[in-house]
């Protein structure tokens, strides 16, 4: 890693693949301050503190070097690539396809069974939310190649009026519980699932836990003296 | 009072109350019910290390039907509070319940809306261990604590004037219930 031939504009230890890509303007709020301090009173500093939302810009062709193989393998085994891919990103050594969901289960039969791709294992399952975008919800699907020992990301991004998003489980069936996890704490419903139901909360709990306007759900706790409110709650001087 | 000095030596004279009460203390059975990170700690005291078997406890009855006290060990979530309060419903009188951790006594360090925030709003507690976790030591502490508590628990009539104000009365159920 420390290659003492390499140029003052490596980027230090990283090699190339690792480091990151150009950044764009990207999905989500904009957050101001820290633990809610917003207006005047605070003279700590943290309200001055501003973090926008960014994402990696969508990459350039050549991506560099596993990630064209696999690009190509699925361009050629699934026709419809050009419609069901949308964005491809290639950011610190991983490679993301933003596909649509009408795609999603086709694509994944195809990257699961084409020789050139084998993408047998379904590594994770995940929901994000980025509060402030029209498709707020995305469903991240993790695929692990073992036989070419590479990795994947697929993104599928759905709205909360519409949070439907085809099951893999008919592809990968481990994606059984981490679809009820995501279904559980996001609502991102999960069509043609064998059993959705909530698997962390109780089964009659309301909302959706991680999505990012639902409250921490703490409470005042004595403390010393005095009540401490729950940490979202604090340092709040308006 | 003067009785004793008259008796031969070998014998004793005690009370009921005080020889029920020993001997519920002496051989205090806990129910397993480590949840997480406490629980380890229940296991160390267990160990031979810091002996539980000192006190008659070493046995950790898997059936709550046999168990004498609940030992909450770890956080309680929301999906966990109703089969908390279904093995502390099967367990027979008495019983009785040791919150370890601060996760059981009042929620811990997660101050949020998937972790009952104290397992007395679920099952009435006995004993407060606060910890995270406790050392064996402190939970050896608070079980001697308990079995202090237990020795100096009032029986028979000085029990129905202690608990004279109380709504609920002692009625066995087959009574309550009964035809």
């Amino acid at each position: 890693m420390t290659d003492p031939s390499s140029g003052p504009d490596s980027g230090g230890a990283l090699p190339d693949q690792r480091r990151p890509a150009p950044t764009e303007a990207g999905p989500g709020v904009v957050k101001r301050g820290s633990f809610g301090a917003n207006g005047s009173g605070d003279t700590s500093g943290f309200g001055g503190l501003v973090r926008r939302p960014w994402s990696p810009a969508p990459a350039e062709r050549p991506y560099g070097e596993p990630f064209d193989e696999v690009t190509d393998a699925l361009v050629a085994a699934y026709p419809g690539s050009g419609e069901a891919i949308t964005k491809v990103v290639v950011d610190r050594g991983e490679l993301t396809f933003h596909v649509r969901r009408e795609h999603l289960v086709d694509l994944c039969r195809t990257l699961r069974d084409d020789p050139g791709l084998r993408f047998e294992l379904c590594s994770s399952v995940s929901g994000v939310d980025y509060l402030g975008t029209p498709d707020r919800l995305h469903s991240v699907y993790h695929l692990t190649s073992m036989t070419y020992r590479r990795r994947l990301r697929l993104e599928v991004s759905v709205s909360t009026e519409d949070p439907h998003v085809p099951s893999v489980t008919s592809v990968y069936p481990t994606a059984d519980w981490q679809e009820r996890e995501t279904y559980d704490m996001f609502g991102i419903v999960y069509d043609g699932h064998p059993a959705l139901t909530r698997i962390l909360m109780p089964d009659d709990w309301d909302g959706f836990p991680q999505r990012k306007d639902y409250p921490l759900g703490g409470v005042p706790v004595e403390y010393k003296g005095a009540m401490i409110p729950p940490p979202d709650e604090r340092r709040s001087y308006t | 009072m003067g009785l004793e000095e008259k008796l031969p030596s070998g014998i004793l004279l005690t009370s009921v109350e005080k020889l029920v009460n020993w001997s519920r203390k002496s051989s205090l059975w806990p129910a397993t019910f480590g949840l997480a990170c406490c629980a380890i700690e229940m296991m160390t005291s267990g160990g031979p290390r810091y002996d539980l078997a000192r006190f008659g406890m070493e046995v950790f009855r898997a059936s709550p039907r046999q168990a004498d006290l609940m030992i909450v060990a770890g956080r309680v979530s929301q999906k966990m509070a109703p089969v908390l309060r279904q093995i502390y419903d099967q367990m027979p009188e008495p019983k009785w319940v040791l919150s370890m951790g601060v996760c059981a006594s009042s929620g811990g360090m997660f101050n949020n809306y998937a972790i009952v925030q104290g397992v007395d709003h679920v099952v009435p507690v006995d004993m407060y261990l606060p910890g995270c976790p406790p050392r064996p030591e402190m939970l050896i502490d608070a079980i001697l604590k308990l079995h202090d508590k237990i020795a100096h628990e009032p029986l028979g009539p000085r029990r129905a004037k202690a608990l004279a104000g109380q709504k609920h009365e002692l009625v066995a159920s087959s009574v309550r219930f009964g035809k």
